[in-house]
């Protein structure tokens, strides 16, 4: 098929390489994951070089992506938490928010749209809350099981849930963010696709491929309010996760 | 049945599950409503919590939609 929406998610080897056995090849995906990376840290670089107490309109930019992730870290967590969290919700939310925003440019690739991404980033989230939630509260982690003000013959009901919930967590939190730039971007390239399909029924297709030209264009920016929003909810999950770990039993 | 019509059929089941989130977005957005009616002063405030409840709940109906969409276009022998 000429125009296969599937194909934007197919991974090219750039560089074969082969270490005992395992795949390790430098391919698209490693290229904007790269991207991701480089990008946030050469721009807050560049806001931050010329410091100065009434802020440029670059150095405004860096200073409110940082204010944003402070506040959202602040309200959820309270001041122990930025103190201990905030230089890893900073950079995933950056690192999200640009591959996103880059993968929306066309013939890019957007490597949170494979799930082995998320799914690192979800159970990076999950291992730090069960390590610093024991580290911080010994054994009376285990409250989060136990939420309090409640009735004690509840427990038997809640409890399982708790836990059911507490470890299907990195499973819906990676999902969340790769169902959604993965079914966006495949409506985008779908409804896209439509306008070909409609153009080889000669004039007429022409002037009816107007509405999917429309809906496109309508689609794409819904997806860019998208790229923000999962960022922004994938950040605000981690505070909400994270927020557990340090007071537990407390909600 | 064979293979190809089974995948069409499973993409128009599996739309069904894109009801439930549209009960449930239109649920939060009516109820943002209908409370910022009653007090304007506290809207403004709640802004980022309807986003939030917005985004998790759309993100279940996101989900069925890409089941859909891989049952229409990833491969067969992908799949088996």
């Amino acid at each position: 098929m000429a125009n296969d929406p599937m194909k934007q998610f197919q991974i090219e080897k750039l560089l074969a390489m082969d270490i005992s056995g395992y795949d390790v090849s430098f391919t698209n995906a490693s290229v904007y994951l790269l991207l991701g990376a480089a990008i946030p840290a050469a721009f807050m670089l560049f806001a931050s070089a010329k410091a100065a107490v009434v802020p440029g309109r670059l150095q405004l930019v860096g200073e409110s992506a940082y204010n944003f992730v402070h506040d959202m870290l602040y309200t959820s967590t309270g001041a122990e938490g930025v103190k201990k969290f905030f230089p890893l919700v900073l950079s995933l939310f950056l690192f999200i928010f640009t591959i996103n925003m880059v993968g929306l440019f066309a013939y890019n690739f957007t490597p949170t749209g494979q799930i082995i991404v998320p799914a690192m980033m979800a159970l990076l989230v999950f291992f730090t809350v069960v390590i610093v939630g024991f580290a911080k509260n010994g054994l009376g982690f285990f409250k989060i099981f136990f939420p309090s003000g409640v009735p004690w013959p509840l427990y038997i009901l809640i409890t399982p849930i708790e836990i059911i919930s507490f470890f299907s967590r990195p499973l819906s939190h990676a999902v969340r963010l790769w169902a959604n730039i993965f079914a966006g971007h495949l409506l985008v390239k779908v409804f896209a696709g439509f306008i070909p399909q409609l153009g080889d029924m000669g004039a007429v297709g022409w002037g009816v491929a107007v509405i999917p030209f429309a809906l496109t264009i309508a689609i794409y920016a819904l997806e860019t309010l998208v790229a923000f929003l999962q960022a922004y909810v994938f950040a605000i999950l981690t505070c909400i996760y994270l927020n557990d770990a340090l007071h537990a039993g407390d909600h | 049945m064979d293979a190809e019509s089974a995948r069409y059929i499973g993409a128009g089941l599996a739309c069904f599950g894109m009801l439930g989130a549209a009960l449930g977005v239109s649920n939060i957005f009516s109820a943002y409503l209908e409370g910022s009616l009653r007090n304007p002063s506290a809207a403004e405030s709640q802004r980022g919590n309807l986003i939030f409840g917005f985004a998790v709940t759309e993100a279940l109906g996101i989900f069925s939609l890409a089941v859909a969409l891989i049952c229409l276009f990833v491969p067969l022998p992908a799949l088996n």
